[in-house]
């Protein structure tokens, strides 16, 4: 069980309970990518309205997401799965197309290294795809987990709009450019 | 710092963002490492069930797996009957505070810029939480990726009053 990868049935609602045990814990909100703003809040305000804020009193922010990058930490240290990640057959052919061959990590390898930042199609996956996802959450006002799950666990019809959106631009990418991408 | 009353400071924290709360008790830094073990958790639950994972993302919007669909669902589920006890039975938190809840208004920036993180998601393979746990995870590379999405969100800050909302 600790080394193999776990089912959406128990992942599923453990992340669900993220919700009320940052309720419960001290009224916070389920959210991610408002910590990216505290960042920029913190580190470079720069004058924007948007920015000047007293960015400490969202420290929890920030440890919550510190947390879940040492979980990430301890996971692959401690827990990871030995044997390759399993995907779809027609996921693997069709990347075997664009060159891509290898499982052995979360991501695949060809995309995301260093080594890839000198190339067009790195510098899209890796650069322009993170400015894209900063960019689209906070103009959408919350990402997965802030529109996604806590939104729709409150019941809020924006984040239900929101959600919607994220499935599309996700799906138009993925089915009429990401081929093209990929080819790059 | 400008000198905002601290209600101010509240509106203008609660600008595009759904997860401000803000607590009448004021608490020393390390009050805040509760926040830190949930997310170990949060970040445990993301790498052992692929959530992470480029791959997964792929098959999610390929309809090639249930996987993803099944974790969301259910962690709305979880998450909805959650907040309905909270509610029903008026729970109160550790503290012994009020649970508040935040009512989200719509605007255009749900729509135009929903529609610019699903572009992004498909790419990176990552919405905001799993690029933290990607680093995690060993995936240097991440770093970037983790500081475009930061200047992404500084570039929308810049811009804000320009854009339709």
């Amino acid at each position: 069980m600790m080394s193999q990868p776990w089912p959406w049935y128990i992942a599923g609602p453990l992340i669900g309970l993220t919700v009320p045990a940052l309720l419960l814990l001290g009224n916070k909100s389920f959210g991610i990518s408002s910590s990216m703003r505290h960042i920029c809040a913190a580190c470079l305000p720069a004058n924007v309205p948007f920015f000047n804020y007293d960015w400490k009193k969202e420290l929890w922010n920030l440890f919550f997401v510190g947390g879940i990058f040492l979980g990430g930490l301890l996971a692959a240290q401690l827990l990871a799965a030995p044997t390759e990640i399993v995907v779809h057959e027609d996921l693997r052919n069709d990347l075997a197309k664009a060159g891509l061959n290898s499982y052995s990590s979360i991501m695949p390898q060809e995309l995301f290294s260093w080594q890839q930042l000198t190339t067009l199609r790195g510098w899209i996956f890796i650069v322009f795809g993170g400015f894209l996802v900063g960019f689209g959450t906070r103009y959408a006002g919350g990402c997965t987990s802030g529109h996604a799950i806590m939104g729709l666990s409150t019941l809020q019809w924006p984040s239900l709009i929101a959600t919607c959106c994220f499935m599309i631009g996700g799906l138009v990418m993925t089915h009429f450019i990401l081929p093209f991408l990929l080819s790059l | 710092m400008m000198t905002n009353t601290s209600q101010d400071d509240l509106n203008l924290r609660s600008q595009d963002a759904i997860c401000v709360n803000e607590s009448e008790l004021a608490r020393p830094w390390y009050f805040n490492l509760k926040y830190a073990l949930v997310g170990v958790a949060f970040g445990v639950v993301f790498i052992k069930a692929q959530i992470v994972s480029w791959f997964r993302i792929q098959e999610m919007f390929r309809f090639e797996s249930f996987h993803m669909y099944g974790i969301i669902g259910s962690a709305i589920a979880v998450g909805a009957l959650s907040v309905f006890i909270i509610k029903r039975f008026n729970i109160r938190t550790i503290e012994g505070e009020q649970v508040v809840f935040h009512k989200k208004e719509f605007n255009k920036g749900q729509i135009i810029g929903g529609l610019m993180f699903g572009l992004g998601w498909a790419i990176t393979g990552a919405c905001p939480g799993p690029l933290f746990a990607q680093i995690g995870y060993g995936s240097t590379v991440t770093i970037v990726t983790l500081l475009s999405a930061i200047l992404g969100t500084w570039v929308y800050g810049y811009i804000r009053e320009k854009l339709p909302h």
